[in-house]
């Protein structure tokens, strides 16, 4: 099935395999990555994310199996990589002014100086480092460092970017800056974009789909949401956190609390500051949702209730997981105690409800997968 | 004392009086030195980065004999030099024994080490993924290579300012290939033993003060540039 609908697919990897000393470090029989998305790689340490980075742009040779660019096999990796970009968790910047680093992939593709100076200003300013243009690279801080990087692989206008970790090193508020920036370029250039990282926020914010890696290997792909709404297996639950996640757009605004809609109409109620008609990610960890049955739910200071029907009681030793149909799929944990108190079966109708405040809000530039 | 004092108020009557011997001798010194640097950056750079840069085996064994090369004795240079270009030695056509020639073709293989051990540090040193990084920029591999060698050109000052040093105050080579022939292979340090050993010591001296003052301007030189460029 293509999860994509009528997304055109832009890069093709099949069969994919990275021996590195007789052990196998990647192996991806199938992969693709949809024209004007972002792509999230998201795994641990280790799990692979680099490596696939590196091969998906031409810098490291498969052991075996290859891919598609548009239409067309890749087999010329430097004629490939001038259409691509790769930015590192390092800047690497160059001993040059912030201008001739960001210029530099141009000056290697032999543009001239006239379009040089035409093109990297604008740049500049769209990465907000045009005030640093003609500072040694080497006296920048790490922010501006990552910056100019970025700046330097967007200059070329690449068909695809690839981003290893870009924000890892940087301090949590240079890193929040930095997102809310690249957020808005990506969305404005339509760049693809495939983005390695460790951070499961920066994938909610950026992402469209998200692949889950583990040993090597894909654990899961799929739109955002489905992702975290619906971890496959034990490994992808424990790496991204079985968090409901909603996509929805938001209709009224209120003394710092707002109303979204989310899909089939329903609305949530949440705290945060928003514009109307923003579109946000809504997401509740399971443990703050709270299930109980018909006969008590008036009792629930809660602001957000509905009802639903029990689907999927799944054991998780200490506690349940337990997977209700609201018109939305609601997850929600529950103690062996409260399991058996409220009699709680596959199939039973309960009330799910979850305080505004429960609500974790990611504000997102582009457009949510539908 | 007087000994000294006399030799230095001789010897700076003579570098002050452009001494005609002296300014010659100079002036070759130089232009020898000079160009077996010049000659040993060419090959001490391209092969320390090509070594750098590639994996082969037996890669340790030849970094380790560039590096033993870093300190080859003169002396040792001076005697093989003198055997290849020797009248039946395997250069010996050339006829280029006795010839300041044959002082840079020695020069040049003292300094060549210096520059490539220098050279292979440098470059080894820059982060490893710079390499992904300019070619992920679109760069072919030459253009990567040179990339790396702009990078690293600080360090690269430093093969620079080593090698000229170490062939402009080296003596053992120079004697042995060149000959210490007056105004044709004479340099400042051949001249200096020269001088000594007749117990002139004013000249003596006089070279010795020339000598260290080019080591000092030059090293000045490419010490302000290499300040310069790099950031406070």
């Amino acid at each position: 099935m293509n999860p994509a609908g009528d997304l055109n697919i832009l890069l093709q990897a099949r069969d994919l395999l990275v021996r590195r000393g007789g052990v196998t470090v990647l192996d991806i029989p199938a992969l693709d990555v949809l024209s004007g998305q972002i792509l999230a790689l998201i795994g641990p340490n280790g799990a692979g994310k680099s490596t696939l980075l590196l091969t998906l742009a031409g810098l490291l040779k498969p052991s075996q199996g290859g891919f598609l660019f548009g239409e067309e096999r890749v087999t010329d990796p430097f004629a490939y990589r001038r259409r691509v970009a790769m930015v590192f968790q390092e800047p690497l910047l160059f001993d040059a002014t912030v201008f001739d680093n960001v210029a530099s992939g141009l000056k290697i593709r032999g543009v001239g100086r006239a379009e040089i100076e035409r093109t990297v200003p604008g740049y500049l300013e769209r990465f907000g480092i045009g005030h640093l243009s003609r500072r040694s690279a080497r006296k920048l801080s790490g922010g501006e460092a990552q910056r100019t990087s970025l700046a330097r692989a967007f200059v070329t206008r690449p068909e695809i970017i690839f981003l290893d970790e870009p924000f890892s090193s940087l301090d949590p508020p240079t890193r929040g800056g930095l997102i809310g920036d690249l957020e808005k370029i990506l969305c404005e250039m339509r760049t693809t974009a495939v983005l390695a990282t460790h951070d499961q926020t920066e994938a909610l914010r950026l992402a469209d789909r998200m692949a889950v890696m583990n040993g090597g290997r894909i654990a899961q792909i799929g739109p955002v949401p489905e992702v975290m709404n619906h971890p496959a297996d034990g490994f992808v639950a424990s790496f991204v956190g079985v968090e409901t996640v909603l996509p929805g757009r938001v209709v009224k605004v209120s003394d710092g609390v707002f109303i979204a809609s989310i899909e089939g109409g329903r609305e949530i109620e949440a705290v945060g500051l928003v514009r109307p008609g923003a579109l946000v990610l809504c997401c509740i960890r399971p443990e703050n949702v709270t299930i109980t049955t018909k006969s008590d739910h008036t009792r629930t200071s809660a602001r957000n209730v509905f009802p639903g029907k029990i689907w999927q009681i799944t054991s998780l030793g200490l506690f349940h997981r337990v997977q209700v149909d609201c018109g939305f799929d609601l997850t929600a944990y529950v103690t062996r105690q409260s399991l058996d108190d409220l009699d709680l079966v596959e199939g039973r109708e309960v009330i799910a409800s979850f305080k505004a405040t429960a609500v974790h809000v990611i504000t997102r530039q582009a457009t949510p997968p539908a | 004392m007087d000994l000294i004092l006399e030799g230095i108020i001789k010897a700076f009557s003579l570098i002050f009086t452009l001494d005609a011997e002296v300014l010659g001798i100079t002036l070759l010194s130089l232009q020898i030195s000079g160009t077996a640097t010049l000659i040993s950056l060419f090959i001490g750079i391209s092969m320390g980065t090509a070594v750098a840069l590639t994996r082969f085996p037996g890669r340790q064994f030849v970094v380790s004999l560039i590096n033993t090369g870093m300190g080859l004795p003169p002396v040792v240079v001076g005697l093989f030099v003198t055997i290849l270009l020797w009248r039946n030695g395997p250069l010996g056509f050339l006829e280029i024994l006795y010839t300041p020639t044959a002082i840079i073709l020695a020069q040049a293989v003292i300094a060549t080490p210096i520059v490539m051990g220098i050279s292979l540090a440098a470059i080894q040193h820059l982060p490893v993924n710079l390499r992904l990084q300019i070619l992920a920029l679109g760069a072919s591999r030459i253009q990567m290579v040179w990339i790396l060698v702009k990078e690293a050109r600080l360090p690269l000052l430093a093969a620079v300012m080593a090698g000229f040093g170490g062939v402009i105050s080296e003596v053992g080579a120079s004697i042995m290939v060149g000959g210490n022939i007056k105004g044709y292979s004479r340099v400042l340090t051949t001249a200096t033993v020269m001088e000594t050993g007749r117990g002139n010591f004013d000249i003596a001296i006089a070279l010795s003060v020339i000598l260290m003052l080019l080591s000092f301007l030059i090293n000045a030189l490419l010490t302000q540039i290499q300040q310069r460029e790099r950031p406070r």
